[in-house]
């Protein structure tokens, strides 16, 4: 019984060199242009069935019963599962903390919770088999915001809490609360000048990612079963599924399948183990693949916010001191709520020098959707309310708000509030002036001005086809930010990375092979692999395989930290090659050459080398039948805890900066927006592929203008989701998205391979809040809340 | 029932299609064409783009019955269509020659190609423009835009960045930033103009 469609591995080489800070093309562009890329939606055997998850109607309900037996009787339905069916006593997973039914057992915590999972000969009998489940809900009071949430006699979202978070946050429907007091804030407010406060507040944002959530699971002779799935990270996976299923780890065989996107929601179970679970009941092979809608009740999204900010300042222009309250709508699952609580807290100063700080952050549990991970998680609502905060601050002391900035910012040396020490380059000041610097786009782009006077490109106005205006009540505005976002786990992680690396002669070429568990997600991990192969190997032919749990664990693709930590594992791995092919070289040749023995030896063209550039010995002669075979674990340096009432520890491994300067055109009659250009700088350390770099800052760029203008799921006071289709959910199109210039800086960071600096979320963080910068200046309203709506520009 | 139409030049029989299926589960997981996506199947991403009688439509939002009889075109077949319309041929496919086996689509198997240069994968102009700009980061939406940018450019060999963005503004991208998309299309349309006046030159 074979899978006929799955995963391949990726071969790149032959007539290019592309190493490191090369803009070497994808080893899968070929593939995915021609339609051949496997995607999870793609797997396909076949035998199999379809399944399909039914959801709860309510965000808050008792499960009075269930009644399954009319489904289970229609024709080609072949399982109907519900939480009694579940194998173990392992009923629960999550990321941190496992507070997530499997499938919801006794009651419904919010809209769109599995309830019943159904597999079928065909996706429409699963769907309506489903329809046929009858499940009896008594409706309870839901909490759906602060007030509700931490009442009295509020309703616990879980009662008998019993996770590590449980023992010091002030009430049963906190998450997690993380403090952080530096300084002496009262001394410092003494000395200020000015003071500017301010109420923000950030919608729920969705990572709309376009490949749904999908995979195929094949059930296994020997009782296990394989999985192929689109994640995040394939061991943090297993660690969940296996315990649910009943099956020791090496029973459950993941392959990574074509990911089309992540941001942050693959990072929590979809339906991986509903796969399994209906797999392994009926002996057939099950794909589910959700629908858009489903994807919007399938995935975690980033957390909304509401946040509180003070700030002083001496009028010429130094901050005093920063006071500042988040909380943070987990919703209903911890997912990586506690993570998000820690982003949040530590960077909440922004980029800037504030010596006096007081922050508290906290993550609520509520009957609204479950938030989790999504692009600049915690940071992103941070840096909304700090960047509005310092053009309010720059307003107050009749101050440029850039220069401001400027002034204030950190730089390699300054201490965060968490009483770390930035130790690496910090060009937040240098960032800021290369944006400003761009030359800013010509005004009134929709006057196309032929002969016969002014003519008028109706696509390039506010409102675009829709033609709603010719120019007239248009203004232009421009606003800048800049970010903070931390790379990699935080506080203690263990955030190792493995790497496999083989080295052979094949048809008369050294070839390496790469092997890690790595999800390929869109980032590009998979040419960077092979760039740094070649660079470190110095061969041109380069294999990747495909990622499974037949290798270590490489962590998660999130948090900017995948070039940094795999990529890293890949680099010393192949050092350890490296080494060994020297040492076969020794003996081989060794005493034909003193070179062998005295001088600083490289692999650079398939020739071994001197640092002088000598040349010893082909690789090829070298390795000959030999096949050099390596697996290895690394890690970046250690991080530690937050303490719990202070914040203070050395928490964070490396920070990662980006600036914006937004242009943008309102209609102030008709409150629409046209974000005219969105120019970015940013320091990524080393670019090792300046192609992918660009790419990837003007991708998380467009999700921050999405937040901005037009991004948000709409949850109604009965934490019902108002609005789960691409049709009521926006996401920028081609139109929306304006030009997006890219000024890349490169100051390397002595503490990370190659110098380089995760770079992937840092776009996310600024460009929000220098749209909406702009759009203040060109309308001169307050505007707290994004995404900035129509009606609150217009004040309807 | 029954469906028969042309997918990529050949002749196609779909049996046993439900009522409500729509062409991009016919093509998806009846014909082994898994090229379209199926981002949304609401009509609002554009991934699953195929041209129906040359028309780029969402095949999510089209009935499978309401192909019988028509031609279909998928990214399986765009390479072969776009070397047909250069070489001033049957572009549509329906003289045949091009496209995918139904039985070798099923026994789908990626080829081992140097996935970097395309080498031994013969490619359109825009797929490889694709490429090269880096306008490929997961590629879910590629499919889609390359056969509407195809057509754009088959329609339009010279767009304006105007024009561009409006004949992509029905397909959704989240991971680019649209930028390398607009480069890739450029591109493509620039070495269109570089080969017509190549051609030219030599007065062929
Ligand atoms: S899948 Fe057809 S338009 Fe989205
Ligand atoms: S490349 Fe991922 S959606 Fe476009």
């Amino acid at each position: 019984m074979g899978v006929t469609r799955t995963p391949t591995s990726l071969t790149q080489g032959s007539q290019t060199k592309g190493g490191i800070g090369e803009s070497t093309l994808r080893p899968d562009g070929t593939l995915k242009v021609t339609g051949e890329f496997a995607y999870s939606s793609d797997m396909w055997h076949e035998d199999m069935l379809w399944g399909f998850t039914l959801r709860s109607p309510h965000a808050h309900a008792e499960i009075k019963s269930i009644d399954t037996s009319e489904a289970l009787a229609q024709a080609g339905v072949y399982a109907v599962l519900t939480y009694d069916d579940l194998p173990t006593e392992v009923k629960n997973y999550g990321l941190e903390i496992q507070d997530t039914p499997v499938l919801a057992h006794g009651r419904v915590r919010h809209h769109g919770e599995p309830v019943a999972i159904v597999a079928a000969d065909h996706p429409e009998t699963a769907r309506r088999a489903a329809a046929k489940i009858k499940v009896e809900y008594a409706e309870l009071p839901v909490v759906h915001d602060e007030e509700s949430a931490l009442a009295e006699d509020a309703p616990l979202l879980h009662e008998g809490r019993d996770d590590h978070h449980a023992g010091h946050v002030p009430h049963p429907n906190v998450v997690h609360r993380q403090p952080i007091v530096r300084g002496d804030v009262a001394a410092a407010k003494a000395k200020a000048d000015v003071i500017v406060s301010g109420e923000y507040e950030v919608g729920m944002q969705d990572q709309a990612f376009l490949g749904p959530e999908s995979g195929l699971a094949v059930p296994a002779e020997d009782g296990g079963v394989d999985l192929y799935i689109a994640t995040q990270w394939l061991h943090s996976d297993l660690r969940q599924i296996a315990p649910v299923l009943g099956l020791p780890e090496d029973k459950v065989r993941m392959t990574l399948s074509g990911v089309g996107g992540a941001f942050g929601g693959r990072e929590d179970l979809s339906m991986q183990i509903h796969a399994c679970l209906l797999a392994l009941r009926t002996g057939k092979p099950v794909k589910i693949v959700y629908n858009r809608f489903e994807s919007f009740f399938g995935h975690v999204h980033r957390h909304p916010a509401k946040l509180w900010y003070e700030h002083g300042a001496t009028k010429d222009g130094k901050i005093t001191h920063m006071k500042c309250r988040i909380v943070l709508d987990g919703g209903a699952y911890a997912s990586a709520s506690p993570a998000v609580v820690g982003n949040a807290s530590s960077l909440s100063v922004g980029p800037y020098v504030i010596d006096d700080v007081e922050i508290e952050a906290i993550a609520l549990y509520t009957n609204n959707p479950p938030c989790g991970a999504m692009r600049g998680f915690g940071a992103v609502q941070a840096c909304f309310a700090y960047e509005a905060q310092m053009d309010k601050l720059a307003e107050k002391l009749g101050m440029d708000p850039v220069e401001l900035r400027q002034l204030n910012a950190m730089t390699q040396g300054t201490i965060m509030p968490t009483g770390q020490e930035v130790d690496s380059p910090a060009p937040v000041a240098e960032i800021l002036r290369r944006v400003k610097a761009m030359p800013l786009p010509p005004e009134k782009q929709w006057e196309t001005g032929d002969e016969s006077g002014t003519d008028t490109d109706v696509r390039a106005l506010p409102g675009g086809l829709s033609n709603t205006t010719h120019g007239e009540g248009v203004v232009r505005g421009v606003g800048y930010a800049v970010g903070i976002k931390n790379v990699g786990f935080s506080e203690g992680f263990d955030d190792y990375s493995t790497a496999r690396v083989r080295l052979e002669v094949i048809n008369g070429e050294p070839v390496a092979l790469v092997h890690t568990a790595m999800a390929e997600v869109g980032q590009g991990g998979v040419t960077v692999h092979a760039q740094i192969a070649r660079t470190e190997l110095g061969v041109t032919q380069v294999t990747i395989n495909p990622a499974d749990t037949q290798v270590g664990s490489a962590g998660s693709t999130s948090a900017s930290r995948q070039t940094y930590v795999t990529g890293g594992a890949v680099k010393n791995t192949c050092e350890a090659v490296r080494e060994k092919v020297l040492e076969l070289g020794r003996a081989k040749f060794g005493t034909y050459h003193p070179a062998w023995a005295t001088a600083e030896l490289l692999l650079e063209d398939g020739k071994v080398v001197t640092d002088g550039g000598e040349v010893l010995a082909d690789l090829v002669d070298v390795i000959e039948g030999e096949s050099i075979d390596i697996e290895l674990e690394w890690r970046h340096r250690p991080t530690e805890a937050f303490d719990l009432k202070t914040g203070q520890g050395q928490g964070h491994v490396q920070y990662s900066f980006a600036a914006h300067r937004a242009v943008v055109e309102v209609d102030t009659e008709l409150g629409l927006v046209k974000v005219i250009e969105l120019a970015c700088a940013q320091d990524v350390g080393k670019a090792l592929n300046p192609q992918s770099v660009v790419g990837q800052i003007q991708g998380g760029t467009t999700q921050g203008l999405g937040l901005a203008v037009m991004e948000e799921i709409v949850v109604d006071p009965k934490a019902k989701v108002r609005n789960p289709s691409f049709t009521d959910y926006l996401i920028p199109t081609i139109l929306d998205t304006p030009t997006i210039p890219v000024d890349v800086l490169e100051l390397a960071d002595p503490n990370a391979p190659y110098g380089l600096r995760g770079m992937g979320e840092a776009p996310t963080l600024s460009s929000t809040p220098a749209v909406v910068a702009a759009i203040r200046q060109a309308t001169g309203l307050a505007l707290k809340r994004v995404p900035v709506r129509p009606e609150h520009l217009t004040g309807t | 029932m029954r469906v028969n139409f042309t997918v990529n030049g050949r002749p196609h029989e779909a049996d046993d299609v439900w009522e409500g299926e729509s062409l991009l589960y016919v093509l998806r997981e009846r014909m082994g064409l898994p090229g379209s996506k199926n981002a949304c199947e609401q009509g609002e991403c554009g991934s699953c783009t195929v041209r129906l009688d040359g028309e780029p439509v969402c095949a999510c939002l089209v009935a499978a019955g309401q192909v019988e009889g028509r031609e279909v075109v998928t990214v399986e077949g765009l390479a072969d269509y776009a070397k047909q319309r250069a070489e001033g041929g049957c572009a549509t496919g329906a003289c045949g020659g091009g496209g995918t086996d139904l039985g070798a689509a099923q026994q789908w198997q990626a080829r081992p190609a140097d996935s970097q240069t395309g080498k031994n994968t013969p490619l359109s102009p825009v797929q490889q423009a694709f490429i090269d700009a880096g306008a490929v980061q997961c590629g879910f939406c590629t499919p889609g835009l390359l056969v509407a940018a195809d057509e754009l450019i088959e329609r339009n060999p010279q767009p304006s960045d105007a024009d561009i963005r409006e004949a992509l503004s029905g397909n959704l991208c989240r991971c680019t930033g649209y930028e390398k998309i607009l480069d890739a299309v450029r591109l493509a349309a620039a070495r269109g103009e570089a080969d017509t006046s190549a051609t030219a030159g030599t007065g062929a």
